[in-house]
């Protein structure tokens, strides 16, 4: 495939709100079951270990009218959840066979709740993540769930999840993280090569397909693009930091591109490149997913920061290893983990003296006028000052 | 997140109060000027939030207690909290998210002068009891930014399957064992000695078993109290720094022969403007109150003849109603059961139960939810709870929308129309199932 079809194909997957390639694993796996996820970190690992296909669920997006989903939230609630159970009253969703909600927020935490009410007869579970990091404390939780986990899909399934399942399992999103990984790298290294808009879409694919194919077409993305020469422009090189759940719509990052801006990292579903590095397969497969998430995992506003020093590191870092000359914080309107540490984040970044601008957005905002000029000056104030 | 402490309104005519509501502002105040004095006497300072407080064990090493949500609450009666929550959105603080926490940033962009205009100290530890409130995270941090004071974090799981399993209370457990109590005694000095923190579970038990016992005469015809508009003022010592305390058993004490007394004399509850014009609709109130207005939120419902049997706003600190007690036989246990327990912190389908349970045994007439803007921890999912309460008890449900210290968000107008029709849909309600019964 050429790039233009790798992203054709990744983004017709992203368009698909009928989630037909889930449908088509299915039909292709008879009596294999898909189990959905909501942001921002469940281990997949275990899913996959069940024999099943972990489905990641971001909303509706723009694409969707939301009517049913309002009559549930009031309007200063975000609009994940609402789309999200449009989708879910829709049918939509009918493909999935159970749901996952992870500890982000308390929205997120609510509607795991609303979902048992609401969807009796699919498996609904409420994923709890550990804000304590000691392996003895927090470990210890975090296996547990892990192990209820492993029950539940064991008894869904109809068959025992073995550690040699999880460490197959293991293996196979370690290859898959490993290829996150060098697109990210790679983007950094030539973004005029992989923009953002691209990128965002061969990612959002790993939501729908299975981690294998996945990872084939990241790495198919990569060599395809490197082969089709593009224009380098003389854009500003940010981070984007703060879209971790609700997803902008892509036209939104097709504008910060267009403004000017080569966004060289972000935390765009943070769950594809939340552990760093490699889990070891081992004896101990649920201590060692324990281990790559208290010790080596991405930091973010819904994690607590043990320490003020800690506070801010991660996006420093990020700032420094991807070359980056400024910060956008991109938040959705009404999220409480993104907009609390916003302040928190631009008075470190203002003590390094790294420039940043904030905009909130919605899944479905459609005026990107604003955002434009916003980031248009953004770029031209960063090129500017660093000519200075 | 929301909380409940005793509000002390200031008011420029007099205030009708209860012997009990007396005695609850001296205690409030009380504690005001304990904090304002703290480091002079040289006593360390811990601040915590309401859900989930471990007051006792906070005790154990002679520590004052803030609790911010309190402070910002109190800010509010005194029409003070408008002002510093615009100051924290000047100061860079998103309009979207907890006016408690900007209140409380406000209050330190402002001097930090407490309520009753004394100083509050800067805390010297954040005891972060992360207690059904995903904001309790980000807010202390926010404060540990600034202050940059010692943090001791607890997470408390949520009841996600509804219910408590061994591990989630062996993790709350573990963190109160290695990480809460080693850092209280490094802070303050003071050896951690269980037999005190057993002691102050004993007088807690005391005092709970008199606030069950208050908030259950409701159940009565008429109510002798109010179980949403009372009932913060009831609450305030045992959800604040006062639990445990002997000074909070006498006032739980007193407060219950006062309702028993009301009770035998056929009154209903106290309003600030004297007795109770008399019950005519009897609700069940989901979310917590506006503070900015709340007298004259209160006085809508007192006007109309409604009476508040049951509130969940008054179980944010503690669901003592099911049965729960402090237990000093198994203190650090009971400790994380409490934690774990508060209602916050139960699943969707557990916060429905408890209201339908409510409305069944306090023979209620509706469900009014007040939607709070600030707090999802509340507000995310309240229509669900509108709907499947209406279903199970066949009961008229109506929502309205505040929000907590933001003046902003309070539309007297709005909120009062909306009232007045409900309370015009009970009354027709009645009066068809009336009919139908005749017939």
């Amino acid at each position: 495939m050429s790039v233009q079809d790798v992203v054709k194909r990744c983004e017709g997957l992203f368009e698909d709100l009928e989630f037909n390639a889930v449908k088509q694993w299915k039909a292709a796996h008879p009596g294999a079951k898909a189990i959905g996820y909501m942001p921002i970190y469940v281990p997949r690992e275990i899913i996959h270990a069940a024999g099943m296909l972990p489905v990641g669920i971001f909303g509706g997006g723009d694409q969707i009218e939301v009517i049913q989903g309002d009559a549930y939230y009031q309007s200063y609630i975000c609009r994940i959840p609402r789309s999200t159970l449009e989708l879910g009253l829709n049918g939509k969703l009918d493909c999935l066979d159970g749901m996952l909600f992870p500890s982000i927020c308390d929205v997120i935490r609510n509607l795991s709740g609303m979902w048992q009410i609401m969807f009796k007869d699919k498996y609904v579970k409420y994923f709890d993540l550990p804000q304590n990091y000691d392996d003895d404390t927090g470990g210890r939780f975090y296996i547990h769930e892990m192990e209820a986990l492993r029950k539940d899909l064991s008894s869904l399934g109809g068959r025992q999840i073995t550690d040699d399942n999880l460490r197959d399992s293991i293996a196979v999103y370690n290859e898959n993280r490993k290829a996150v990984r060098e697109l990210y790298m790679y983007r950094a290294q030539k973004p005029w090569q992989a923009p953002t808009s691209e990128m965002y879409l061969v990612l959002r694919a790993g939501c729908v397909l299975p981690p294998e194919e996945h990872t084939a077409l990241v790495r198919e993305y990569i060599s395809e693009t490197e082969k089709q020469k593009r224009p380098q422009r003389d854009n500003a090189r940010v981070i984007l930091t703060g879209a971790f759940c609700e997803q902008p719509p892509l036209g939104l990052i097709k504008s910060i591109e267009m403004a000017g801006c080569y966004v060289v990292d972000d935390d765009f579903q943070l769950i594809q490149s939340w552990l760093l590095d490699e889990v070891p397969v081992n004896d101990d497969p649920l201590g060692e997913l324990s281990k790559a998430f208290l010790h080596r995992s991405a930091s973010t506003s819904s994690k607590y920061d043990e320490k003020k020093a800690d506070k801010g590191q991660f996006l420093l870092r990020q700032v420094k290893t991807r070359g980056a000359e400024g910060v956008i914080f991109a938040a959705p309107s009404f999220c409480d983990p993104a907009l609390l540490e916003r302040p928190m984040l631009q008075e470190i970044l203002a003590r390094h003296k790294i420039p940043y601008t904030a905009f909130k957005y919605a899944e479905n905002t459609g005026q990107m006028a604003p955002i434009r000029e916003q980031a248009g000056t953004f770029a031209d104030s960063i090129k500017l000052w660093s000519a200075a | 997140m929301t909380t409940a402490t005793a509000p002390v309104p200031t008011a420029k005519k007099e205030v009708i109060k209860e012997d009990a509501m007396w005695l609850q502002k001296e205690l409030i105040n009380r504690n005001y000027h304990e904090l304002a004095t703290a480091h002079e006497r040289g006593k360390k300072v811990a601040a915590t939030f309401v859900p989930g407080n471990l007051n006792e064990l906070l005790m154990c090493f002679d520590l004052a207690r803030s609790l911010p949500e309190t402070n910002a609450l109190q800010n509010a009666m005194r029409k003070k909290s408008g002002k510093m929550v615009l100051d924290a959105e000047r100061d860079g603080h998103s309009e979207d998210v907890c006016t408690y926490v900007k209140a409380d940033l406000g209050m330190m962009l402002a001097g930090e002068k407490g309520p009753t205009g004394e100083a509050l100290p800067r805390p010297d530890v954040l005891l972060l009891s992360y207690t059904g409130c995903f904001t309790f995270m980000k807010w202390f941090e926010l404060i540990r930014q600034k202050y940059d004071c010692e943090t001791t974090m607890l997470h408390v799981p949520y009841q996600g399957d509804g219910r408590i399993n061994p591990s989630m209370r062996e993790y709350v457990v573990k963190q109160i064992k290695e990480k809460v109590i080693p850092t209280l005694e490094r802070v303050s000095g003071v050896k951690f000695d269980i037999d005190r923190l057993r002691g102050y579970m004993r007088e807690s038990q005391k005092a709970e078993d008199d606030l069950v016992r208050v908030l259950q005469s409701a159940k009565h015809r008429p109510s002798p109290i109010d179980g949403y508009f009372g009932a913060v003022y009831y609450i305030g010592p045992i959800f604040t720094a006062f639990r445990g305390v002997p000074e909070a058993t006498r006032y739980y004490e007193v407060l219950r022969k006062e309702v028993e007394e009301r009770m035998r004399a056929g009154k209903g509850p106290v309003t600030p403007e004297g007795d109770h014009p008399g019950e005519k609709y009897r609700l069940v109130v989901e979310g917590p109150p506006n503070w900015t207005s709340f007298r004259e939120f209160w006085k809508m419902f007192y006007d109309e003849g409604a009476v508040v049997v049951a509130s969940t706003y008054s179980k944010v600190g503690g669901v003592y109603d099911f049965g729960f007690r402090h237990d000093a036989e198994r203190p650090l246990e009971s400790l994380a059961d409490y934690c774990l327990g508060c209602y916050t912190n139960l699943n969707f389908p557990q916060r429905i139960d408890m209201i339908c349970k409510y409305m069944d045994e306090y023979q209620a007439d509706g469900l009014l939810i007040n939607s709070i803007k600030s707090c999802n921890s509340f507000s995310a999912g309240q229509l669900l709870i509108l709907r499947e309460v209406e279903k199970r008890t066949g009961k008229p449900a109506a929502f309205i929308e505040s929000d907590l210290v933001d003046p902003r968000y309070f539309s007297a107008a709005n909120i009062k129309n909306r009232l007045e029709s409900y309370f015009q849909m009970i009354k027709q309600k009645r009066t068809s199932s009336e009919n139908v019964h005749r017939h």
